[in-house]
């Protein structure tokens, strides 16, 4: 039985790459990957960089996956699946390495935490063992951006509240010894919040977010 | 084919770590020239900021031969020792070595007519390794530079320490005291005194990071204390 040749971007593939975004958001809603969403969203630019690396990771992850899904034994295809993130992980970390070292050692440790991303293996296993190739490639993008969405609006406000800065720059003007040689909001008094750029701010920040986005999100709400 | 046989399992394995190892050789000794050089031009650019040289890193190698005149290894006693190069000596393994068969590397380097010194460190911080380099004025006692940097410190607490306003503080300290004893510089929890000439402030929520630093600096100057006073 032939089947019909779908669009590259039919109304279904768009779905795959869209749900992710909201309803079906990998950290808000699936609550997966929170580990690493608590430990780089210190600083928007660690986390920017990171989305860029898991979605090169696990759009080329579930690609091979997918590939190779019906030749993969189904008694080593965890093993198998950790093989293909690694290997990408490497092949990531060797290239930034010698073309992008300054990029490389602003994510130092966290390039090889990709490994251990949770929503990756879930994307390879549930979506990737038993999707086509091309499904397959926007479902991970999807999700990759899913998270990375998450991770981004999370480091804006640590940054933001716990250090005065987005980026690096100084947004809330420059606070010095003193108040009276401070500029911007400094000079009013005001004190950056040493406790966001603990994880336990990450938690409940991921916590509003997840409040936020269920009192918009009327598919969400459970009976 | 009967792909749950343990035959089908074991040749899928082999072949896949077979094929997945071999990119990952060929990429790796592919870019290696490439990285190794990274990592050499960022050492020289390090050494040269510490004296107030900043270039970037496709100029780092000329400058370095233009500033640095004389890169020594010294043995624990200050003597020079001419079989060590010194550029090339990996400090990870050479504090592992018992105190008395150290070198200990440094930098001799000319601007603008005046002499300065520049020594490499090497500790741990919290997560990882930590290293750095401090730059001595011609009087060898006063700090006019220093770069620090880390393998995996937390950003935006420990990871500050490779950020300009840590570093900058350090500028002016001098690391002997009016008595001339070796005392060096610590950065000092909840703030350091003003006017204090051996104490910059420590970062918040980077304590063990700084304590990290404090022992790096103390540890690795002290060893250049013959060669400080004597010649």
């Amino acid at each position: 039985m032939a089947k019909d040749k779908e669009a590259l971007f039919s109304q279904k593939n768009r779905k795959l790459l869209m749900d992710p975004l909201n309803d079906d958001n990998p950290i808000t809603v699936q609550v997966l990957g929170v580990c690493s969403a608590l430990a780089i969203t210190v600083q928007l630019k660690p986390a920017i960089v990171m989305t860029i690396a898991v979605v090169f990771v696990m759009g080329f992850g579930n690609l091979i996956v997918s590939l190779l899904r019906n030749v993969i034994p189904n008694r080593i295809r965890i093993i198998v699946q950790l093989l293909i993130v690694a290997f990408l992980v490497i092949l990531v970390d060797q290239v930034l390495k010698a073309y992008a070292y300054d990029v490389s050692k602003e994510l130092s440790v966290f390039i090889g935490l990709i490994i251990t991303n949770c929503i990756i293996m879930g994307r390879f296993e549930a979506f990737a063992l038993g999707n086509g190739a091309w499904r397959s490639v926007l479902d991970g993008i999807g999700n990759a951006i899913g998270y990375g969405a998450i991770l981004i609006i999370v480091a804006f406000f640590r940054e933001l509240l716990g250090s005065g800065k987005l980026m690096g720059y100084e947004v809330l003007g420059h606070k010095a010894k003193t108040v009276a040689e401070s500029t911007g909001v400094y000079q009013f008094g005001y004190e950056n919040n040493g406790f966001m750029l603990l994880s336990p701010m990450a938690l409940i920040t991921v916590g509003v977010l997840i409040w936020f986005q269920r009192s918009k999100n009327r598919k969400l709400i459970e009976d | 084919m009967n792909k749950n046989s343990n035959i089908y399992t074991f040749v899928f394995a082999i072949i896949m770590v077979i094929v997945i190892a071999t990119i990952l050789a060929f990429t790796a000794t592919t870019l290696k020239p490439l990285q190794v050089e990274n990592v050499r031009k960022e050492k020289m650019q390090n050494i040269l900021s510490t004296i107030g040289v900043e270039v970037n890193r496709d100029e780092a190698s000329e400058s370095f031969s233009k500033y640095i005149k004389q890169q020594l290894a010294l043995s624990p006693d200050g003597t020079v020792n001419e079989s060590v190069n010194a550029f090339k000596m990996d400090l990870h393994k050479e504090t592992k070595k018992p105190a008395e068969k150290q070198n200990f590397p440094i930098y001799i380097a000319e601007k603008e007519g005046k002499k300065f010194y520049v020594i490499p460190l090497y500790g741990s911080g919290l997560w990882g390794p930590l290293w750095g380099y401090i730059a001595l004025d011609s009087d060898r006692n006063t700090i006019v530079g220093a770069s620090f940097d880390h393998a995996g410190e937390t950003p935006g607490l420990g990871a500050e320490i490779n950020q300009s306003w840590f570093e900058n503080q350090y500028i002016g300290k001098t690391i002997f005291d009016e008595n001339n004893n070796f005392v060096s510089v610590k950065a000092i929890k909840g703030g350091a005194k003003v006017g204090d000439m051996h104490g910059v402030d420590a970062i918040s929520g980077g304590t063990i990071t700084a304590d990290g630093v404090n022992d790096m600096v103390k540890e690795r100057l002290k060893n250049y204390i013959p060669f400080l006073k004597n010649n």
